[in-house]
């Protein structure tokens, strides 16, 4: 990106973090309130008819995924919705880069600021699933880094659909083609080897949720699941690829 | 030898097939206050986003203060503020956190930027909002913090992009007061407008835009004294006053209900009318910028 990525990014960040800050009263509840229901109805509801996976509850089985998919839509949906809203809506965009802010550090000041809202979300749900004791201290504290990398890469894939999407309505293809089915087929609420083989296969290839949880899941039960150091090298390397791809189709849609 | 804020030597836009600035050559010089007029569509928006450095220019040379627009992007933005035709406040912030928060982006230091915005504020008229969230300013005070938010870097050369557009009288006229003091402490001013009297009052240079050209550029009143008569004669569009024009030999050009007779002359032309077409209507003012616009942008020409 010939050196016009600087520390001005931290501007761009910080500008979403003061915004964000504003209403954190009303921004901190969503992820509290989405994860405490998902734990009472999967893991307390369903949970008494399932027996146990890899020899632990269904509520200690599924409270990873819950941070998964937390860390998911945190900075997917501040990359499409909120950016979408702040390039298209607010003309946001447009005043940054009447300053010597350069418009590759708008696109990465907003992917680091989905990751960053992936990392208070999942500090967020880390105390709930604490208190109800499906969760493993301190070592699920490491989860607060794989909501990082999670939302670095959860953010870019955002971008890439907003610097495609042609309107607001039209995101929604993203949600329902490519979100959700992710959100249910990563071996979030059931272990993704009941999959077919080829299923498994195409899971792990083109869902990064699906490496998210296998991640998520060694961190909060290290005695039953282990470290897929695979996953965490999957994530890394497409992280790089998409951040790539995002900042180029953001720039062809905005220098114009 | 200092540069001029802007050297502009055959520039050019293109956006696919669609030429939207077509080699375009101009110079203003520092201090001065520079209009660029035309119909919506001439290329002014186009001219001032690649000066600005936020669009890439497909042709030619631009610089501003000496740096090369594509070479120099951020030296430059941090020499200009820029006040963009569309609202582009940060709508969740207040007044004040509109104009640190922008300063921020300018590496201007927190005491600074605090400092600078208290100023911006009472300059513009804006105090009793300081703390209010934009959303729910008028029209009018959004365009002052908009300009109040543009001048945070103390630039050398301010861009506006139709500044006083869709605002009533008051507010134009205390934009347009506030930018005079500008000019006065030596602040270089490039702006677009389609309310073509301000221009005429408050340019010392002037381009007039269209289909992507420039028509003529040159201080206003030259401009008005060397394309047109002093003055214009109004009558009303009759077919029986156009005969007798045409009769006479009387060049005319029709807009509207009225048609304009511009000369030198008025006086002996008034009469002669009067007592050859027998108008039921007449009358003589002087030409304005607007005059010469409508002849040179205007449909309707009738020589």
């Amino acid at each position: 990106m010939d050196g016009r990525v600087s520390w001005r990014v931290r501007h761009v960040w910080e500008r979403n973090l003061k915004v964000f800050l504003r209403t954190w009263k009303v921004s901190f509840l969503p992820p509290i309130f989405d994860s405490l229901f998902f734990l009472i109805a999967l893991g307390y509801g369903l949970g008494q008819f399932v027996q146990e996976i890899d020899g632990v509850g269904y509520a200690r089985f599924v409270a990873p995924a819950i941070v998964a998919i937390g860390i998911m839509n945190a900075s997917y949906f501040e990359t499409t919705y909120g950016s979408f809203v702040r390039m298209y809506y607010q003309k946001t965009f447009d005043a940054l880069i009447a300053t010597p802010v350069s418009i590759e550090e708008v696109i990465v000041g907003e992917i680091l600021w989905g990751a960053t809202k992936a990392v208070i979300y999942t500090a967020l749900i880390l105390p709930l699933l604490a208190v109800f004791g499906v969760i493993s201290l301190p070592g699920s504290l490491l989860l607060l880094p794989l909501a990082l990398l999670g939302g670095l890469l959860f953010g870019a894939i955002g971008l890439c659909f907003t610097a495609w999407t042609p309107s607001i309505d039209t995101l929604s293809y993203p949600q329902f083609l490519f979100i959700t089915p992710m959100m249910v087929l990563s071996g979030t609420f059931f272990p993704i080897e009941s999959l077919p083989l080829p299923v498994q296969y195409v899971a792990y290839a083109c869902m990064p949720l699906a490496h998210i949880v296998s991640l998520a899941r060694a961190l909060t039960l290290p005695a039953a699941a282990p470290l897929a150091f695979g996953s965490l090298l999957w994530l890394a390397a497409a992280t790089a690829l998409v951040v790539f791809v995002a900042v180029r189709l953001m720039r062809r849609r905005l220098v114009v | 030898m200092t540069s001029p804020a802007i050297l502009a030597e055959g520039l050019e836009k293109r956006f696919g097939a669609l030429v939207a600035v077509d080699r375009c050559s101009f110079v203003v010089n520092e201090g001065e206050v520079f209009g660029f007029l035309g119909p919506n569509g001439a290329g002014k928006t186009s001219t001032m986003r690649m000066i600005a450095c936020v669009s890439p220019k497909t042709g030619g040379r631009l610089e501003v203060f000496g740096l090369d627009v594509d070479e120099h992007p951020r030296e430059i933005k941090a020499l200009i503020g820029v006040v963009s035709q569309e609202n582009n406040l940060d709508p969740d912030l207040s007044v004040y956190d509109n104009l640190v928060v922008f300063a921020r982006f300018f590496e201007i230091d927190r005491a600074e930027a605090a400092r600078r915005a208290d100023e911006l504020i009472e300059f513009f008229g804006l105090g009793e909002k300081r703390d209010t969230v934009i959303e729910v300013l008028s029209g009018g005070m959004k365009r002052r913090l908009t300009i109040a938010r543009a001048l945070i870097n103390r630039p050398r050369l301010v861009v506006l992009d139709e500044p006083t557009t869709g605002l009533d009288p008051q507010a134009r006229a205390l934009i347009w007061e506030r930018l005079r003091t500008l000019r006065d402490r030596g602040s270089t001013i490039l702006l677009s407008t389609h309310y073509l009297e301000e221009a005429e009052r408050f340019c010392d240079r002037l381009v007039i835009m269209d289909g992507g050209r420039i028509l003529i550029e040159g201080r206003p009143d030259e401009i008005v004294r060397s394309r047109m008569g002093r003055s214009v004669i109004e009558v009303e569009d009759d077919p029986a006053v156009l005969d007798c024009l045409a009769r006479e030999g009387i060049g005319y050009e029709r807009f509207g209900d009225s048609v304009h007779i511009t000369t030198d002359a008025p006086e002996p032309l008034i009469q002669h009318l009067v007592s050859s077409c027998n108008p039921s209507r007449i009358s003589v003012r002087n030409t304005t910028l607007e005059d010469v616009f409508l002849r040179l942008t205007g449909r309707g020409l009738k020589d």
